[in-house]
């Protein structure tokens, strides 16, 4: 491998995946091809019960497609766990564990020593400002502060690709916004490969690298979009022009489809 | 809030004063015989003159109900951890379980009493039993409720089947076990006395039939004030047990009887 070659962290081509519904075959995902080069953050957004989910449990290992490769850092997965780091929707962290333990439990999983993962968890807690909750119970904690609490654990977890499945929908519009700008900061310190899922137009164009505009169910890629705005990302860069256009033109695709634009 | 709990204990136990001094009164104003009913006085004088037999026959109940429900709980866990990581053996026997709740346990002490004679040994078997299927029944159904998002969760992130279990499932179902351990331990002390008063030489229960045979109403009245407060003692340690245990939910306040599900 050459060093102007861009490795890819994770390949996914041909994907079809349907789930039998009663006596009829209900197709989800169908035919997905997409990329996410080393170091990229990549967005996909689409309409909901397009697929997404099924689509990150697939990278996950947690279910098998019907057809079509993943392939995560050259190597081919299909079933395959443990090689991703995860945040869901909910905050999904162990009520019964500190705050400090739900992370380094994680680190663990992902083969850290005990000792190395407390001490690392500790340490990051610090590092933002949430070292004083380290011992609580995740339940004291404000839905904003949950997240970044799971969204560290994804971080911290020694893996190569990260997936977040809609990290920030349940959250208010200010605590939301608030949560983008402290994530694109942790990121662009690490620049790991992210695949990254949204509702939110806005949140896709301020995060990514590049973005996939998928289809309503069965979902398919309906077009791939580079975002080049510079990094770092600056906080007003929705007020460019071009972060207008674009936006136009993902909202678009979102409402009539591939069909209407040319 | 301290005021709320203060108020939580002392209400029922002013109450029970005030029953008690009814009952004295009631006693000494239709000059019952103590025969018929037995003032709280007499009963007081019987268990005060009775202390030192009393003592021994409510140790050895508390040692045999302790046992029992000790052993229940092992087995009980053991089984239905068990049971929950072989699917198919718990589709085969959860029924089953369910099921034999109704056997009237009470019949089979007679039948134990035939296999293993009048030892200490058919006793704890039925005790064991006793505590045995509630706690394995709660618990293996808590073990199948762990939250859907939590097990999405540690799928994706590739944890083994042990880690599921000793991260989720596992502490997931402990407020299960609880209630079934709450009633486990509400059942433990009455059984315990039942299989005495079949067949025994020692403990409450073969005090009672003692008194009972003997026409000693105020000695039966003192075998219920001892059983009553080895229930309660039983009842409130499991509570306890679980306030200490679980301390990651938001308590309900002045909810004296613990998390209940
Ligand atoms: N295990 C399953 N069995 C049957 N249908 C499913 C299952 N999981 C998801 N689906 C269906 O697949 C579609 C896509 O779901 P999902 O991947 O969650 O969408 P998204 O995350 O894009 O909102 C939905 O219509 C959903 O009902
Ligand atoms: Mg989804």
């Amino acid at each position: 491998m050459t060093g102007s070659l861009v490795r890819n962290t994770l390949e996914l081509s041909g994907i079809y995946k349907a789930y039998t519904r009663g006596k009829q075959q209900v197709p989800v995902l169908s035919d997905i091809n997409l990329q996410v080069k080393a170091g990229e953050f990549v967005t996909l957004i689409g309409p909901s019960g397009s697929g997404k989910s099924t689509l990150f449990r697939l990278i996950g290992g947690v279910e098998r497609a019907d057809r079509g490769t993943i392939v995560i850092d050259g190597q081919e997965v299909s079933g395959q766990r443990g090689l991703i780091s995860y945040m869901p929707q909910q905050a999904a962290l162990f009520p019964w564990l500190s705050v400090r333990d739900n992370i380094s439990s994680a680190l663990v999983t992902a083969g850290a020593s005990k000792s190395e993962a407390k001490q690392s968890a500790m340490e990051w807690l610090e590092r933002i400002q949430l070292g004083h909750v380290a011992k609580e119970y995740p339940h004291v904690l404000s839905g904003g502060m949950q997240m970044r609490v799971s969204f560290l654990r994804a971080l911290l977890m020694k893996r190569n690709l990260m997936c977040l499945d809609e990290p920030f929908a349940a959250l208010d519009a200010l605590t939301r916004a608030d949560m983008q700008r402290w994530l694109l900061q942790l990121w662009e310190a690490d620049r790991r490969s992210v695949l990254f899922v949204t509702h939110s137009i806005e949140e896709a164009l301020m995060l990514s690298d590049r973005i996939y505009v998928l289809s309503s169910a069965p979902a398919t890629v309906l077009r791939e979009i580079a975002i080049p705005f510079e990094r770092p990302r600056r906080a007003d860069v929705w007020t460019d022009p071009a972060f207008v256009e674009l936006k136009r033109e993902v909202l678009a695709l979102l409402e009539y489809g591939d069909s209407m634009i040319g | 809030m301290g005021n709320k709990r203060l108020r939580g204990i002392l209400l029922p136990v002013v109450t029970l004063l005030v029953f008690v001094g009814i009952w004295q009164a009631v006693c000494a104003i239709f000059e019952i015989q103590t025969y018929t009913l037995p003032s709280p006085w007499n009963i007081a004088v019987t268990m005060f003159e009775d202390s030192a037999m009393l003592g021994e026959h409510v140790l050895a109940t508390f040692k045999l109900a302790l046992i029992g429900l000790a052993l229940g709980l092992v087995i009980g866990v053991a089984v239905a951890v068990f049971l929950h990581i072989v699917p198919l053996l718990r589709e085969a026997f959860a029924p089953l379980l369910v099921l034999s709740q109704n056997v009237p346990l009470i019949a089979l002490g007679p039948l134990l009493m035939i296999w293993f004679g009048f030892g200490w040994m058919p006793k704890l078997i039925l005790l064991v039993l006793v505590c045995f299927f509630p706690v394995a029944l709660s618990i293996l159904v808590g073990l199948g409720q762990a939250e859907p998002q939590l097990r999405e969760y540690l799928g994706m992130i590739g944890a083994s089947r042990w880690e599921r279990l000793k991260r989720l499932e596992f502490p997931a179902s402990l407020s299960y076990l609880f209630s079934g351990l709450r009633i486990a331990a509400t059942y433990v002390v009455s059984s315990a006395i039942v299989a005495e008063w079949l067949g025994a030489n020692k403990g409450i229960g073969f005090y009672l039939k003692l008194k009972f045979n003997g026409f000693d109403q105020a000695g039966v009245f003192g075998s219920i004030v001892c059983i009553v407060t080895l229930s309660f003692l039983f009842y409130y340690a499991v509570v306890l047990a679980e306030r200490l245990t679980i301390r990651w939910r938001p308590r309900s306040q002045g909810d004296w009887k613990g998390a209940s599900s």
